[in-house]
């Protein structure tokens, strides 16, 4: 159930993108229909998703499912950044999930930031769709997200760390579907070409494929006991 | 051009995986968590692939959410009555309702003896993503069938969806196991609660810590601890 890997790879052409050591267990609460923790290098966030379940009647939309997002930082009250988050995670997760299969019920996530070292958002992707995942709901295709940091001389760095990303000039972060590794969505910060996007987008499409094999591998340990 | 999903038996699949067809003349039968599009199979749920001849596949996967399915027997608690109806709670997003004339023998003037709180073990008669679904404790022919309310006794206890369907497997290895610990009697849901009844209440702590702890063991293990059960029991 628990699966650990790291990464550095040459993409042609472009620098070299290196993912810090990720890590991934599913099903380890025992209240929420599906959960999981995700781990890159020192960032941690546990995951727990509910649902399809009962609909507030001021929230029910009558043909497809009520999708909710709850980020709770490490410590102190969630903020303005927090709702941001919330809304880059549950935009993406709207995308993925075939939400009409479920009309007039409720999908909430909750997503625990444990540590934060850089690349949080990506992190909270992925344990979102981990989560999304093991509590069985319908998806039309997986997503993962990847953060990269420009930094002052020009050079891509992805997964940064905390540092890292103070330092940087830029830091922009994708989430990336499986079907067609295509931008589902993109959140990003300081100053950077169109030129540098579209190389940030193309490492970062690099990426994920060793993100999704990941991911792959860790489902298939989970059910490697079941007989 | 079933060969695709053929060599795929048994393999762990992701949500996203698809199958594509070159010939459309055959058949395949797509259970839970696949999905047709056109001339493509999508799937949807994560999962082991199983497959039933000659041409049922269908995704294994590990569930905790109930979502009813026509015809599925289920173990409902009674929440509510209103009017000529029950309202059961049956673990799906929304509670379903019984009315007081689906049970043997009920009429309208004698009505069948269910309170609040009260454990019901019914099939859907109606269940679909867009309606209420509806509960029935009779069969087609207005007979029981081992269906109604429960009597006095016994435990409720949940369980995975994925170790619900072992357990009701054909020969399933775990309910042999099971059985030679010592007598007992059990209900199984589908949708994911069983009630259990023994001798003494002991037993019945015994056998409900046994099935909650038999999720995630390999029958090696399961095995030893079956056989020390059965040595303290006795």
């Amino acid at each position: 159930m628990r699966s650990r890997l790291a990464t550095t790879m040459e993409v042609d052409g472009l620098s070299a993108f290196s993912l810090r050591e990720f890590g991934c267990e599913q099903n380890l609460l025992s209240r929420p229909d599906g959960s999981s923790s995700f781990v890159q290098g020192d960032t941690s966030v546990l995951a727990g998703v509910y649902g399809p379940a009962e609909v507030k009647i001021s929230k029910e939309i009558y043909d497809r499912a009520t999708m909710e997002v709850v980020i709770q930082p490490k410590v102190g009250l969630p903020g303005v950044k927090e709702r941001a988050r919330e809304q880059c995670v549950r935009e993406t997760c709207e995308a993925a999930l075939l939400s009409t299969l479920h009309p007039r019920s409720s999908l909430s996530l909750v997503l625990q930031v444990v540590h934060d070292d850089g690349s949080l958002l990506s992190c909270c992707l992925n344990a979102a769709c981990m989560a999304l995942m093991d509590a069985g709901l319908p998806m039309g295709c997986l997503f993962c997200g990847v953060t990269c940091a420009i930094d002052p001389e020009g050079h891509i760095v992805t997964d940064p760390t905390a540092q890292q990303e103070k330092d940087s000039r830029a830091v922009m972060t994708f989430a990336i579907d499986s079907a067609q590794h295509r931008v589902m969505m993109s959140s990003t910060k300081g100053s950077f070409s169109v030129n540098e996007l579209q190389q940030c987008i193309a490492v970062s499409q690099r990426a994920s494929e060793k993100i999704f094999q990941f991911y792959r591998e860790s489902v298939r340990r989970r059910y490697s006991k079941t007989v | 051009m079933s060969d695709c999903l053929k060599e795929k038996v048994g393999e762990v699949l992701l949500p996203g995986d698809i199958f594509s067809f070159e010939n459309t003349s055959e058949k395949v039968i797509c259970g839970p968590g696949l999905r047709r599009n056109g001339d493509e199979v999508l799937v949807c749920k994560s999962g082991i692939l199983r497959h039933k001849h000659p041409n049922m596949y269908w995704v294994d996967s590990q569930q905790k959410r109930y979502v009813p399915v026509k015809g599925e027997s289920v173990i409902g608690i009674v929440t509510a009555k209103s009017g000529d109806v029950f309202k059961v709670d049956v673990g799906g997003s929304e509670l379903a309702s019984l009315s007081y004339l689906a049970f043997e023998g009920a009429t309208k003037r004698n009505r069948p003896n269910v309170q609040v709180g009260d454990l019901v073990y019914g099939q859907f008669l109606i269940a679909n993503k867009d309606m209420e679904p509806e509960l029935v404790c009779i069969d087609s022919c207005g007979r029981a069938n081992g269906m109604g309310v429960f009597g006095a006794g016994g435990l409720l206890i949940k369980v995975s969806l994925g170790l619900v369907r072992r357990l009701l497997a054909q020969q399933s290895a775990l309910v042999k196991e099971l059985e030679q610990v010592f007598p007992f009697e059990m209900v199984v849901g589908l949708n994911g609660r069983v009630w259990v009844k023994a001798q003494s209440m002991q037993r019945v702590q015994v056998l409900a810590s046994l099935l909650e702890s038999c999720e995630n063991m390999t029958p090696q293990q399961r095995h030893a601890l079956f056989r020390r059960a059965a040595n303290g029991a006795s």
